[in-house]
């Protein structure tokens, strides 16, 4: 993308900001007729809320890894000076994503990932609203409060394999976490 | 219209398991689930989030409890909020399901007008800041009911924030002492149900309905500003009341399952001394800080909505389509009476105390039922009071029944009371024309007075003579009269009064009695 382009061949002139005229793509009309200024398009969020359900997970408070563009407003380097990611932050991320990292290699690239996303910090962008959506000069529709849509059970129920008298079939609830920590050794302990 | 129900959420808890469980094994609490109260047809759903904090007060060594509240109420719409699907209490499973709402490929939300409208409403009639700008978002987490992996909500810019809702305390034990307190808003957000899970232990399978999946929700987060679960349940009545007086949810909910739980988790809180947080499965709290981070909600802007815009007088563009935009002030002009309105309303125009006014508004119907009466009986507004509240209602409640339930019309005890107006009847022989009338055996009034010979004596001779007998019949009585003890004349009016098989006002017994004793 054009906009990403930019960005990286920026980003050794870290006080340079990037302004760069876009030509609307569709034939959409503005309502606005100054210039569109492109906007970073790297969305930084908002310090989470203190009642802790903010919109980013919530930053160890050991470690300083951020998740790859999750940041809290800080521009300087996330990582650790080694760049490495500690283990109880792996551990933690597993949980969370239910994936697994399995081997050094796979935490190797993570990290590499994080130093790779982190280019785009040297980008400044004080003073530039963030763009939450290519959509904010749309109207909102707004549909009236009719029925006019369901009653196709069967339908539905075809989608899936196994069904109980009109019911969709689901394995059971969720296990809980503790018992599944428990049972999967983490394999990235060194 | 929609049966709508009012539920607590616990915070990144699957609520939507537990409302199923309700009455599984485990809940840790002795009293029934909300089974017995679906025999009413209600849908007595109730979830409590309830995060009891306990921080320190100045200048105090001792731990003060502070409880903050989530609550959804289910908006009383035809359709769900991004679909057109049904929007309805007992259906067959998966009949009321579009597309959408089972997140086939390919399909995308449109936002419901009349949700919006409720949600504004809401936020008007709480006293909220309504934003004119407001985002959706994506909220992810894996269930069975959430066939999107995600509910689309607003986390980051809600439609309204920094309210507050006032409600009043009693303090039973003081006649009619009511002190005034105040719950600050957080903030009110749009957001989706989820759908129903059926969990089939003995089978190891979930059955999942996706009925109420989309059906839409206000989610109204209080402060931690509550001291106390009584004081919580207050408060979440009387946010009941007021979301039942603006129809944006019927807010049905179990009262003492409420109770329960806050007795519950008042209980375990006093022993804490650190954030918990309500485990709706294991029936108890359990500490928040390990809770926190165990879910990733991964939230993201919802990319398929636009954010949603609001105006008002001023800001309204001329030429706009009036079913496309939504105009606050206009809504608040077509706000209806509020319950604290209301209260004070009755006590100025009927002179009643306020806890007579809360108890009118407390059941539901009643008050219709006793602006009935008003409207037909010539009697006072205070009597109409006394004989709705103390007389009917406990009759009611000796039964459980709804107002709507209640064999005695309006109507009819509007003609009682016309009757006991006119001294027509006694007040003792009143009550027992009442249980009569309860009987709900389609007699009037009237009807049952003569039948059972109940009517006050009309004939002064009559009773002057009775009293005379009474007088011959019982000298020491006279004498004790005579002497000025003060019991004496009572005991005469009584005996008049058996003689007389109850018929006679024991005003004017007195009255006779004394004239004739020249007292």
């Amino acid at each position: 993308m054009a906009m990403a382009a930019a960005a990286t061949a920026t980003a050794a002139h870290s006080n340079v900001v990037i302004r760069v005229r876009v030509a609307p793509s569709s034939s959409l009309r503005r309502s606005r007729s100054k210039e569109m200024w492109a906007r970073a398009m790297w969305v930084r969020f908002r310090a989470a809320p203190d009642r802790g359900r903010g919109f980013a997970s919530k930053a160890s408070p050991q470690g300083q890894v951020q998740a790859a563009g999750q940041g809290t407003g800080t521009p300087s380097l996330a990582l650790q000076g080694s760049g490495r990611v500690p283990t109880e932050k792996i551990e933690h991320l597993e949980r969370l994503a239910l994936v697994n990292f399995g081997s050094r290699e796979a935490v190797a690239r993570l990290e590499k990932a994080i130093a790779f996303a982190e280019q785009l910090q040297a980008v400044d962008t004080d003073g530039v609203e963030p763009l939450e959506s290519v959509l904010e000069n749309r109207c909102l529709y707004l549909r009236s409060d009719n029925v006019a849509e369901g009653n196709c059970a069967e339908e539905l129920l075809q989608n899936s394999n196994h069904v109980v008298e009109e019911y969709f079939v689901a394995p059971p609830g969720n296990i809980s976490l503790p018992d599944m920590v428990n049972r999967i050794p983490s394999p990235t302990a060194e | 219209m929609a049966t709508s129900v009012l539920r607590l959420g616990i915070p990144g808890r699957r609520w939507a398991l537990a409302w199923i469980d309700g009455g599984s094994r485990h809940r840790s609490g002795t009293q029934p689930g909300p089974t017995s109260n679906r025999a009413r047809g209600q849908s007595s759903v109730t979830q409590l989030s309830l995060r009891t904090a306990q921080k320190p007060r100045k200048g105090e060594h001792k731990w003060a409890a502070v409880v903050g509240l989530e609550i959804h109420a289910q908006i009383c719409s035809n359709s769900k909020l991004f679909s057109g699907a049904q929007v309805c209490f007992a259906a067959p499973p998966n009949s009321l399901v579009s597309f959408f709402d089972a997140s086939l490929p390919g399909t995308l939300p449109v936002l419901n007008r009349r949700c919006v409208e409720a949600a504004v409403m809401t936020g008007l009639a709480l006293n909220c800041h309504i934003n004119r700008k407001s985002l959706f978002d994506r909220k992810h987490y894996f269930y069975a009911d959430l066939p999107a992996g995600y509910q689309i909500t607003q986390q980051r810019l809600p439609i309204a924030t920094n309210g507050h809702l006032t409600y009043s305390i009693y303090i039973r034990k003081k006649q009619s002492q009511v002190t005034t307190k105040t719950v600050r808003i957080k903030q009110i957000q749009l957001e989706q149900d989820s759908g129903k899970s059926l969990h089939d232990d003995l089978r190891s399978q979930t059955l999942i309905d996706l009925n109420r999946a989309g059906v839409g929700l206000l989610e109204v987060v209080l402060e931690p500003d509550l001291c106390c679960g009584e004081e919580a349940a207050v408060a979440v009545r009387e946010l009941q009341l007021i979301l039942q007086a603006l129809g944006t949810s019927q807010a049905n909910m179990a009262d003492y399952e409420i109770q329960r739980q806050i007795t519950e988790l008042e209980n375990g809180g006093e022993v804490l001394n650190e954030t918990r947080s309500f485990d709706y499965k294991l029936g108890c709290t359990v500490p928040m800080r390990d809770k926190e981070g165990k879910q990733d909600y991964r939230f993201m802007p919802e990319p398929n909505l636009p954010p949603l815009v609001l105006y008002d007088a001023t800001s309204l563009p001329s030429d706009a389509d009036s079913q496309q935009v939504i105009n606050i002030d206009q809504l608040r002009d077509t706000l209806p009476e509020l319950p604290s309105a209301t209260r004070e309303r009755l006590v100025q125009q009927y002179g009643m105390l306020p806890e007579h006014s809360f108890a009118l508004l407390n059941e539901v119907g009643l008050l219709e039922f006793f602006q009935n009466v008003i409207k037909e009986t010539r009697a006072e507004p205070k009597k109409v009071t006394n004989w709705v509240l103390n007389t009917f209602l406990y009759y009611l409640k000796q039964q459980n029944l709804a107002v709507s339930e209640s064999p005695v019309t309006a109507g009819a005890l509007a003609e009682l009371l016309d009757l006991l107006d006119s001294k027509a009847v006694s007040s003792a022989a009143a009550k027992q024309v009442f249980e009569e009338l309860w009987k709900g055996q389609g007699k009037t009034a009237a009807q049952i007075v003569s039948e059972q010979q109940l009517g006050l004596m009309q004939d002064r001779e009559a009773l002057e003579q009775l009293c005379q007998a009474t007088i011959d019949g019982h000298p020491q009585t006279v004498m004790d009269v005579k002497k000025r003890n003060p019991k004496a004349i009572n005991k005469l009016i009584g005996l008049v009064r058996k003689a007389s098989l109850s018929r006679a006002d024991p005003t004017l017994i007195k009255e006779i009695l004394e004239k004739k004793l020249s007292l």
